[in-house]
């Protein structure tokens, strides 16, 4: 099969809606937005309170964090493995190679972008807001929601540039979730197995959701620098 | 809507011994005065001179290194509410709305949902700028903004309201607008303490001028005494227009 043909059977197979190809493309969309998700939950508060938070050692944590930001997602796969395999410390739970490892694995990938990310801008906004705030008697924590809802056009920015992130890694799904057909395989890893073993016009197609995902998510991301800009000033 | 008689106040502001250091360095020493209920003091003096810190001293912003800052009641708070507001040189304008603006300032001093709206709308209407609820507070222009903020102030109902430059980097016909807005509070009865360093706009607004040099207060006088014929020799330069350092 040529590329030609290898691409109109790619096409064919989004048009068509295959029910294997679909259920990829879902579960890949599932867990990372569930990643993304939980990875805000957690790194939205927790990078406002670093922001406002003075102790010893809190230039070490942002180095830090700001260098988990390019993990090598292998890496973040061989240490998640490490700790759901039978005997890790979480083993008994029995989530190695389930979905829910793999939103695990991905939630460590983009909790370092929405940490570092709100800790910057929560910091910035509130060199600008403090006096204003302390005023109001929003001292301290107390701060934080102000500061997080007037950040909010750039802090979804921050999240979309974490879901970038989750949905073009391969490397730490494919080492916890294992890539097992209809179970755990998600289209990243699904490409590089169909890759290798010839069947070309499934992983182009997949390859195609990609791309239009990432240019999904950078429309967004443009739209939403627009909003804020509009609506926020 | 019906009016709360205070059966107690947080004035007089009795201020003693008033001093602050930063770096090393006492920036304003032995700042003494009292503020009894009503009318408008002036803070002027040049630049450095203090002004702005002994407002943010009273206003808590600030920790004093030494002295005083005693209100009639604690912390010139009330029944939980803060009886004191300040407005910057440089307005704060948070990135919403007008309205939302107002509101949150509300929602801070503890205002329900409901009465939230209704003050936040009050405060836009007393000060001309209802047709600006809907606009991004920071898409205004700096006379609108100087004018939301004092509106904003003035929704927390204070008894005091302090006031740093609020005009220095307005052009004449906003700086006019905020003066008469300044001059509108007094009239109701907020007692105003306000910095500058513009002489023309102290001889407008002054009761009484409280004249700082070098983070010391060097006289304390009426509005005219103090213009007419002023005690002190920095004083005196400083009215007939000289560079006082």
């Amino acid at each position: 099969m040529d590329i030609a043909q290898s691409f109109s059977a790619a096409l064919v197979l989004i048009w068509g809606g295959d029910p294997a190809f679909v259920a990829i493309v879902r579960l890949s969309l599932a867990v990372t937005l569930t990643a993304v998700a939980v990875a805000a939950l957690i790194g939205l508060p927790v990078g406002a309170l670093l922001a406002l938070s003075r102790f010893s050692g809190r230039g070490l944590v942002i180095v830090l964090i700001n260098a988990l930001m390019g993990l090598p997602p292998v890496v973040a796969g061989l240490l998640v493995f490490l700790l759901l395999s039978r005997s890790g410390p979480l083993g008994p739970l029995g989530l190695l190679f389930t979905p829910t490892a793999m939103v695990v694995a991905q939630a460590i990938l983009v909790l370092p972008i929405v940490i570092a990310i709100t800790r910057q801008l929560v910091e910035d906004l509130h060199g600008e807001y403090r006096e204003h705030l302390a005023s109001l008697g929003l001292t301290g924590l107390r701060a934080i929601p102000t500061l997080l809802w007037d950040g909010r056009f750039a802090l979804a920015t921050a999240i979309l540039a974490g879901f970038g992130r989750a949905s073009a890694e391969v490397g730490a799904v494919l080492i916890v979730g294992g890539n097992i057909a209809g179970y755990t395989r998600t289209m990243t890893t699904a490409i590089a197995l169909e890759t290798s073993k010839g069947d070309l016009p499934l992983a182009l197609g997949l390859g195609i959701v990609l791309i239009l995902l990432t240019l999904g998510i950078n429309a967004v991301t443009y739209a939403a620098s627009r909003v804020g800009a509009r609506f926020a000033g | 809507m019906t009016v709360m008689r205070e059966t107690t106040s947080v004035l007089p502001l009795a201020v003693t011994g008033l001093a602050f250091e930063a770096g090393g360095k006492r920036l304003v020493d032995a700042i003494g005065f009292t503020i009894p209920r009503g009318g408008l003091t002036v803070l002027i003096g040049p630049n450095g001179s203090g002004k702005s810190l002994t407002l943010r001293l009273c206003h808590g912003l600030l920790t004093p290194s030494a002295g005083r800052i005693a209100w009639a009641a604690d912390h010139g708070v009330i029944a939980g509410h803060k009886r004191h507001a300040m407005v910057f040189q440089k307005p704060v304008m948070l990135r919403r709305s007008a309205l939302a603006n107002v509101e949150h300032a509300l929602a801070a001093a503890g205002a329900g949902w409901s009465e939230r709206r209704t003050r936040a709308r009050e405060a836009l209407d007393r000060f001309g700028l209802t047709d600006k609820a809907d606009r991004p507070a920071r898409l205004m222009s700096g006379g609108e903004q100087q004018r939301l903020a004092i509106a904003r102030a003035w929704a927390l109902r204070p008894e005091i309201l302090f006031l740093d430059e609020p005009t220095s980097q307005l052009d004449p016909g906003a700086t006019r607008q905020i003066e008469q807005m300044i001059l509108a509070l007094k009239a109701e009865g907020v007692t105003l303490v306000m910095a500058t360093h513009d002489m023309g706009q102290a001889r407008r607004l002054a009761d009484r001028v409280l004249f700082l040099h070098r983070g010391r207060l060097v006289e304390d006088a009426a509005a005219e005494t103090f213009f007419s014929g002023p005690a002190s020799a920095e004083a005196r330069a400083f009215i007939a227009g000289d560079l006082v350092w």
